[in-house]
């Protein structure tokens, strides 16, 4: 600090010489922090400040009223032997492929039978994309009630109708976390149908007809210039669904809790299960940690895979 | 290229009428499938006569706003109250405090502007359920736990508006700016008078997202809130049990409470927020 303040009154002199007297300009270098700061602030506050507190208290094992033990690696020594942390990196591990797969599948299907301009056309998507924006909370209470396990649920009277069930849904080990699934597919592919219709209409028309012309079918006409012409969209799709799918919590917690005997816990009700119960804010923090760190390397191996691919 | 393109109109005509029915049992089925759930849980929460335990209504038997009373008396009025107060408070300072950041790096060439956007960008990977349990600590110390500007501040910073802004306004011509500069107007002059104004759609853009954002928080009141007198919608609604007398009706109806605003807004802005769907999310 000392050292700073005695260059401070060398350097000014010497910068009001150099812009020969436009004092305007100096305070204008400052202007664009100014229009920062407030934001700059909230991130230092509630976003980098946490990620390193976290990472900073995963070092320790944390004790309430008795003062933080330094305890070194082995929060993740412990983090990467513990078999209930590993079950739910599985779990959070398949639930994001398959919503993600499932999500993209149910919106591209939707976007094709839906990318009329008609007007019926539009007011049946903007009706159909109401579960997209329905807080998770909501979404995730009513198939709670729909999805009752005994035959009198709705979606069971419904399948008995049919001849199927009842099927035990959410109650079920073997079954909670497909049903799961399903909640976030309905609730997801929606969005996923926006953004795929917003590329379909990209496409030029006239690829199409060129391609009826040379006598290629629906099924080639799709495989030759459609989804090709979708791969970028696609992509980010991908990229945006599997950084979701990492960080479940909402709808696993409130469905079913992390259960049946476990069978739905995600990596980040595990946490809070370990935080709230396990009163270990050390452990719970070295797991947020290595989160953060599988997203960010996530992320940017993603955009290395992506400028490669346009460099080439 | 048009006598060639003619054929295919043609092509067409010939199935149409096999065609049409097909696509019509589509629609009808995405119609199911999308728009009958939501449904019933408007028909169970006003039905009269409460549903049995596990049963959900197609058409509510007598209608009625019974369980809509019940759960307002078991919560839901100050969960409903305070959620409005978090989203004005959260909304308002994200938007401010997002444009006039977007301000800078949209119209400022300084140094250090990239390795900022960086940073905020960088934000995109730390939410709530990443860092929900150090953020939880540090409002500890803060002495933040249990109160508003517990539950407001950590919503205000949010990259997605900073980027959408940002995005939009390096699209302002420069010329506007320098008309007004050449006048003599500073940069607050220009920030309100000419940038603000014509940012005003992708402003909108920013509001529906953020609306649903902040309405949409759960992990974070999960850990903040700790009295009655704090609780939010969503833990609400999380928090009243199906009881064998009422069944689901009276959560379902604070669900309907619930869902409720999002609709409206996304229906009432819905071109501003398929707009931003996409700039936000095709450029990554």
């Amino acid at each position: 600090m000392a050292v700073a303040r005695t260059t401070v009154p060398v350097a000014l002199p010497a910068q009001r010489d150099r812009n020969g007297g436009t004092r305007r300009r100096r305070p204008g270098r400052l202007v664009p922090w100014l229009f920062l700061a407030p934001a700059l602030t909230f991130f230092a506050l509630f976003k980098f400040w946490p990620s390193i507190e976290g990472l900073y208290l995963s070092l320790f094992h944390v004790r309430p009223y008795l003062g933080d033990q330094w305890v070194g690696l082995a929060n993740f020594t412990r983090a990467f032997e513990d078999p209930d942390l590993r079950a739910a990196v599985g779990h959070t591990a398949l639930d994001a492929a398959v919503q993600v797969a499932g999500s993209m599948l149910v919106g591209f299907l939707l976007a094709l039978l839906l990318e009329a301009p008609a007007r019926h056309v539009r007011i049946l998507r903007t009706a159909i994309f109401l579960p997209a924006v329905t807080a998770m909370v909501a979404v995730a209470e009513l198939w709670g009630a729909l999805l009752f396990p005994g035959q009198y649920g709705a979606v069971n009277s419904l399948l008995g109708h049919l001849g199927v069930g009842p099927l035990p849904f959410l109650s079920s080990p073997d079954s909670a976390l497909w049903t799961v699934m399903l909640v976030q597919i309905w609730k997801h592919a929606p969005y996923d149908m926006v953004i795929f219709i917003a590329g379909l209409v990209g496409i030029d028309r006239q690829l199409y007809e060129a391609a009826s012309i040379d006598g290629a079918n629906a099924w080639q006409r799709l495989r030759a210039v459609t989804l090709p012409a979708l791969r970028p969209i696609t992509t980010i799709v991908l990229i945006l669904g599997m950084i979701r799918g990492l960080r479940v919590f909402t709808e696993i917690y409130v469905l079913t809790h992390g259960g049946p005997a476990g069978a739905t816990e995600s990596v980040v009700t595990y946490t809070y299960r370990t935080t709230v119960t396990g009163n270990d804010a050390g452990y719970s923090a070295a797991i947020s940690t290595l989160l953060l760190a599988t997203t960010i390397l996530l992320t940017v191996l993603t955009l290395w895979w992506r400028n490669r691919r346009e460099a080439d | 290229m048009t006598a060639l393109g003619l054929r295919a109109p043609r092509w067409l005509v010939a199935r149409r009428g096999g065609r049409l029915a097909v696509r019509l049992a589509l629609y009808a089925l995405v119609a199911l499938i999308f728009l009958l759930p939501l449904w019933s849980m408007v028909a169970t929460a006003f039905s009269a006569d409460p549903p049995k335990l596990g049963e959900v209504m197609l058409l509510p038997r007598g209608i009625s706003g019974t369980n809509m009373s019940t759960a307002w008396r078991l919560g839901m009025a100050q969960g409903l109250v305070n959620s409005l107060i978090i989203e004005a408070g959260g909304l308002t300072l994200q938007i401010a405090v997002s444009t006039f950041a977007a301000y800078a790096l949209a119209r400022k060439r300084f140094r250090g502007a990239g390795i900022v956007m960086l940073a905020i960008l960088a934000t995109m990977m730390m939410p709530e359920e990443v860092i929900g349990i150090p953020l939880y600590l540090v409002l500890g110390r803060m002495n933040l736990l249990d109160t508003y500007p517990g539950l407001i501040l950590p919503v205000v910073g949010w990259a997605l508006p900073v980027y959408v802004l940002t995005g939009f306004m390096k699209r302002i011509p420069l010329e506007l700016e320098e008309a007004a500069r050449v006048d003599g107007a500073g940069d607050l002059r220009i920030f309100f008078h000419v940038i603000l104004p014509l940012a005003l759609p992708a402003l909108g853009t920013c509001a529906v997202f953020g609306f649903l954002m902040i309405w949409d928080q759960y992990l974070l009141p999960l850990l903040i809130v700790q009295s009655p007198r704090m609780t939010t919608l969503t833990l609400v609604v999380t928090g009243l049990q199906a009881s064998q007398e009422q069944g689901e009706g009276v959560r379902l109806a604070a669900a309907v409470v619930l869902m409720v605003p999002s609709i409206l807004i996304y229906l009432g802005l819905q071109r501003l927020f398929e707009r931003g769907l996409l700039s936000g999310s095709l450029k990554g």
